[in-house]
């Protein structure tokens, strides 16, 4: 059973259609890189998967949960399903650690040394282990996301979704956060990442999908995708080498 | 006609710690009301938002004195008799809720609305997205606009003389009806207020200056 299916979803603001109609199928421990222009609809597609949006028609299933609108469904859908967001969203009032360890305890009723181990071990995966005291204002923004990313691992998703995480990062940070990125697809995460990376779409993706007026244009095997673009816009869009 | 000595002065001072818990009764329970009517305002029923909406705009645009009048002699026609000390405190409470209720709904709208997508993303509820994340953040954003309007509060304490009830304003009115020395009494009363409010306006200054300092780095 793949981990993700999406089947015709329709999606509008107003009345213009972001999304016309997309199907995608993601397997268990796939990485699925999603990109194209900015109003290609793919970080709109992103967020209709853990309910941030909601799309009109078509359907949705991630990690065994059938997409609704009803609160309750959605905060179980959520518990298994992480998301990482370009501008980072760590709570400022709140040091490293407990920026970590809230959800986990909220929602899941962890709690005691146990939670605290947890916190620790997610935190040494994203390299910041020292940080565990620090305020997140007193951190680097490719840290910031490293610890974004830590925070939604602690809740021990099944589905990771990134939104352009290291779009408002220096080029020098971005690195630092692509390699944890890197990392948890090794590891067997499943993973659907917007981005702009091409390098890392190409290298670390299993499958490219290319979104163009609210459909999807083209997609395929990574490698395949990137050395033989099919359509005229995706090549223009590669060509392009500004995305 | 008695001299304006140290009796007197001992009843103005009295009557200020009139004022001072007048402050404090309608401040706590404006607070209350204030804060629910804020959570209202913002809660996804509509029914909620306009019941709140309503309340406040109903509220700020009358004089706090028709409240005043209103819950005093208005009630008092139903034969319900209310102390001076209850009409006072209730009408202040009812003015400061809405206020407070505007004051801090702005404070809450403008902690940015992807702490609510971020800590929605993590599965909490938005009970505890409130208690958790949002309202941490809104009272610092509110802490320097709340202590402003207390000073207001307890300068408008003055109005509820108009009832009899005896704080700080009505203490100045009486002794200077004994005494006949009107520049003398309300000076001390001006100064009485002067220090309730001078540390208070402070407090809110330097407030603002350390939430802004807070924000850059």
């Amino acid at each position: 059973m793949p981990a993700v299916t999406i089947e015709n979803v329709h999606k509008s603001f107003g009345a213009v259609e972001v999304l016309k109609g997309v199907s995608l199928s993601v397997e268990k421990g796939e990485v699925v890189a999603i990109i194209g222009r900015s109003g290609s609809g793919k970080s709109t597609l992103l967020r209709c998967i853990n309910g941030l949006e909601a799309c009109q028609s078509g359907r949705i299933e991630v990690a065994g949960h059938v997409l609704d609108q009803d609160q309750k469904h959605l905060r179980e859908l959520r518990k298994d399903v992480g998301i990482v967001f370009q501008s980072y969203n760590l709570f400022p009032h709140l040091s490293v650690g407990e920026n970590i360890m809230l959800a986990p305890r909220l929602a899941k009723g962890l709690g005691g040394p146990e939670l605290r181990r947890m916190a620790e071990e997610v935190l040494a995966k994203v390299g910041l282990s020292e940080k565990f005291d620090a305020y997140p204002d007193n951190l680097s923004g490719g840290q910031q996301q490293r610890v974004a990313i830590a925070r939604s691992l602690a809740m021990q998703p099944k589905v990771m979704l990134f939104d352009e995480v290291t779009s408002a990062l220096d080029p020098e940070l971005t690195g630092e956060v692509l390699i944890v990125m890197e990392d948890l697809a090794k590891a067997g995460m499943t993973m659907l990442l917007v981005t702009h990376e091409m390098n890392f779409a190409r290298n670390v993706a299993d499958v490219t999908v290319f979104m163009h007026q609210g459909r999807i244009w083209e997609s395929g095997p990574s490698s395949e995708l990137f050395a033989t673009p099919k359509t005229p816009e995706l090549q223009a869009f590669l060509s392009a080498g500004v995305h | 006609m008695t001299t304006f000595g140290w009796p007197e002065m001992l009843f103005i001072f009295r009557s200020a710690g009139w004022t001072l818990l007048l402050t404090v009764v309608a401040f706590g329970i404006g607070s209350l009301i204030g804060g629910t009517l804020a959570i209202m305002r913002l809660s996804q029923s509509r029914i909620l938002r306009a019941l709140a909406s309503g309340y406040i705009l109903v509220i700020q645009s009358i004089p706090v004195l028709m409240v005043l009048f209103m819950s005093y002699y208005g009630l008092s026609l139903f034969g319900i008799e209310l102390p001076s000390f209850f009409a006072a405190s209730a009408s202040l409470a009812i003015y400061a809720s809405a206020y407070l209720a505007e004051i801090w709904r702005g404070s809450i709208q403008s902690v940015p609305f992807q702490q609510w997508e971020a800590s929605s993303s993590l599965a909490l509820s938005r009970a505890q997205q409130y208690r958790y994340i949002i309202l941490p953040q809104a009272v610092r954003i509110s802490l320097p606009p709340t202590v402003g309007f207390l000073v207001q509060l307890v300068k408008n304490t003055s109005i509820v003389s108009v009832v009899g009830f005896v704080e700080l304003s009505r203490a100045g009115t009486l002794v200077n009806n004994a005494t006949f020395l009107p520049f003398q009494v309300f000076s001390v009363v001006a100064a009485i207020y002067f220090m309730i409010c001078f540390p208070l306006s402070r407090l809110s200054r330097h407030l603002e200056k350390v939430m802004n300092a807070g924000r850059n780095h």
